[in-house]
């Protein structure tokens, strides 16, 4: 049991926000078991220090009360572009960096209450595959090492037992087992990242984060990778949360997609509605945006093009975040900051005219 | 009547010596493009595109660097034979250049009016004055607000898209009659990146510009350029206008890119045609193609002899033994 929640399928969670308003905050987690991880109104602000006593003087409030659930066994594309919180919310949410407030259920644990042991196996559960597969493993240690890593932390298996795991390890992510003894710097990125998604794998995780992990690498690269991952998911019945601001890939790996825009959700759905039937007018933007390989297609495409850049993330518009650039705003979106709404079954924008 | 070309780059070879071997970076490029041309050059990391144009420029750092073959035509001047100091005024005036990275190509410490003055000087033979008045005229061509008075901004206080905007304002302030951009948008997201593409097509289409853009993205040449070479270990593997090339690919490589990408258009999700193993190590390349070890085409003279570009359709050509289309040799 997730614990003290009302569960409707369909209903609302109603939450409190800072400023006191009752606020619809994202759609309700589902009365039987399908959800794997439950995110609600989660929030992670960074202090804005100055002067000699380094005093706050503001918060970048990089991830603002988002509120979604990850079904077991499904991706959730997360897309924005940068700056937008995604990378942030994918570490909050695995308590990387612990969130400034709300709650991450997993397993009916609400993780941000855990802390030291209790946290520590909970880790086992979830993992993460970061973007950079050149930064993210130590060069100093060999590939045997670098997987066999998490084994040895969490006491799962040593010696012996551990080699063997290992060697397994790498034959599922397709590297020769003989590799144990190389060194990261004798790989190619794609393989690395092999690597890394091995490491991840170790403990049986149920949950992974992925956090931008084809972003470095080649094209022809990328797919291999990604083959991979679907491949992972239906063998060991992983959930992903993938995160990345390539919307063709999202829309390629996910079941859902949730688009995110200066620290908010600002629209989630099944990944055909979201492509073929966007809502919200910064989706409708980003995926016009989006090149097609095909210049045909291309010379008939009309495109939205959003004017100037992404608001700060300290200092935010008041109302509707995304008034700044809308291209169908209107007087109200000044002032009356929109929430998340079902607009039809499913499928959540916030926007006042979707 | 054929056009008299602009630019002709003819078996452009490029080498690095690090550490006493050579890096085989570009192994004979050629192209030629006329006045108000647009090629798209694509191609993945370490293919040879980025060097193959700094050669052009003499970007290239010598030592280890080394163009050891070749020539590049410029109004039929040789521009590999110039003096540095002739050099010099090709550059920025005749051919300019914007990069990759808007973050470290501008100076931190030098304010963005005296940045784009600075050539406007060196080339146009503009006095202080008349340099502030045209730097405001270009960065309002390009799409900057309140032009005259970011002039004394320093660049950290623009953003990603805005300092893209300023190397465009730069490169265009001698009014150059090529342009090359090398990924100017890998850096940036994408309602940016439409937003800059949209920027270099309307001022090529109003300047009469040649445009040289270099990407490892098939989507945004589609939109913006009239032929795309694709270039693989330092070769380019395929020639052909744009149509034709995502119609009619005709190399196994540039299939296999193609097949590597998802599509926004396509309404059911394939499993992805990735090709297989990595690119070949440049400085022991293998013998015969290049492409060999990875292609599901390769038969026996792929390991001999490493293919010519041959003609595979109407101004058409793909440097490989096999038609794709039949998966027989040619």
């Amino acid at each position: 049991m997730l614990g003290r929640r009302h569960h409707r399928e369909g209903a609302l969670i109603m939450a409190q926000n800072d400023t006191g308003a009752t606020t619809v905050a994202a759609p309700a987690p589902s009365t039987d078991n399908t959800d794997l991880v439950v995110v609600r109104n989660l929030k992670k602000y960074f202090p804005i220090r100055r002067g000699v006593f380094q005093r706050v003087v503001g918060q970048v409030q990089a991830v603002d009360n988002v509120s979604f659930a990850v079904r077991r066994g499904e991706t959730l594309g997360l897309v924005g572009e940068s700056g937008c919180g995604k990378s942030t919310a994918g570490k909050a949410i695995l308590q990387l960096d612990r969130p400034t407030s709300g709650e991450v259920w997993l397993d009916g644990e609400d993780l941000v209450k855990l802390k030291g042991e209790k946290l520590r196996l909970m880790r086992r559960k979830m993992q993460i595959i970061f973007q950079d597969p050149f930064a993210s493993l130590n060069p100093r240690m060999n590939v045997g090492q670098i997987v066999g890593e998490p084994l040895e932390v969490h006491g799962v298996a040593k010696g012996k037992d551990k080699e063997e795991r290992v060697k397994e390890l790498l034959k599922v992510v397709g590297l020769n087992p003989q590799f144990m003894t190389r060194f990261p710097h004798e790989f190619s990125g794609g393989q690395r990242q092999r690597i890394g998604i091995a490491r991840a794998l170790a403990l049986n995780p149920s949950f992974i984060v992925c956090d931008e992990p084809i972003a470095a690498l080649d094209v022809s690269i990328q797919a291999q990778v990604v083959n991979l991952l679907k491949d992972l998911q239906r063998q060991f019945g992983l959930t992903y949360l993938f995160i990345a601001h390539d919307l063709s890939m999202v829309r390629h790996i996910s079941d859902r997609v949730a688009v995110m825009y200066l620290g908010r959700i600002v629209e989630i759905a099944d990944w055909r509605a979201i492509y073929d039937d966007p809502k919200h007018p910064y989706t409708q933007s980003l995926l016009s945006a989006i090149p097609i390989p095909d210049p045909v297609i291309e010379a008939k495409r009309q495109r939205i093009i959003l004017e100037g850049d992404v608001p700060s993330a300290a200092n935010p518009p008041p109302g509707c975040r995304f008034s700044t650039r809308c291209p169908v705003r209107q007087e109200r979106c000044y002032s009356d900051d929109p929430q998340l709404r079902e607009i039809v079954p499913g499928h959540w924008a916030a926007c006042h005219f979707a | 009547m054929q056009q008299q070309p602009l630019l002709e780059v003819k078996n452009l070879k490029t080498r690095f010596k690090i550490t006493g071997a050579y890096v085989h970076a570009v192994n004979g490029i050629s192209y030629s493009l006329s006045e108000g041309d647009s090629l798209g050059v694509v191609g993945e990391s370490g293919c040879g595109k980025s060097v193959g144009v700094m050669s052009v420029m003499r970007l290239i750092p010598q030592p280890p660097g080394e163009i050891y073959e070749g020539e590049v035509l410029y109004g039929g001047r040789d521009l590999l034979k110039l003096s540095l100091e002739e050099m010099r005024h090709i550059r920025g005036k005749e051919i300019a250049m914007i990069f990759q990275d808007p973050m470290t190509s501008l100076n931190p410490v030098m304010r963005i009016g005296r940045q784009i003055t600075e050539a406007l000087e060196l080339h146009m033979g503009m006095d202080k004055k008349q340099g502030r008045a045209r730097a405001a005229e270009l960065l309002t061509m390009v799409g900057i607000p309140r032009a005259a008075d970011r002039l004394d901004d320093y660049p950290h206080q623009f953003s990603g898209g805005m300092r893209q905007r300023v190397m465009i304002a730069i490169a265009l302030s001698c009014m150059p009659q090529v342009l090359i951009a090398d990924e100017p948008t890998t850096a940036l997201d994408v309602t940016i990146q439409a937003q800059i593409v949209d920027l270099v097509k309307k001022l090529r289409d109003e300047l009469g510009m040649t445009v040289v853009w270099i990407t490892h993205d098939l989507g945004v040449v589609a939109r913006l350029v009239k032929n795309v070479v694709v270039m693989y270990a330092g070769f380019i593997i395929e020639r052909s206008p744009v149509g034709d090339l995502y119609t009619h690919p005709s190399h196994p490589y540039t299939l296999g890119l193609l097949g590597s990408l998802p599509r926004l258009d396509t309404h059911e999700r394939e499993r992805l045609v990735s090709i297989q193993g990595a690119p070949p190590d440049l400085v022991d390349l293998p013998q015969g193609c290049p492409f060999r070890p990875r292609c599901v085409f390769a038969i026996d003279r792929c390991r001999e002899e490493n293919p010519l570009l041959m003609p595979v359709g109407p101004a058409h050509e793909a440097a490989c033994w096999v038609d794709v289309t039949t998966g027989r040799a040619r």
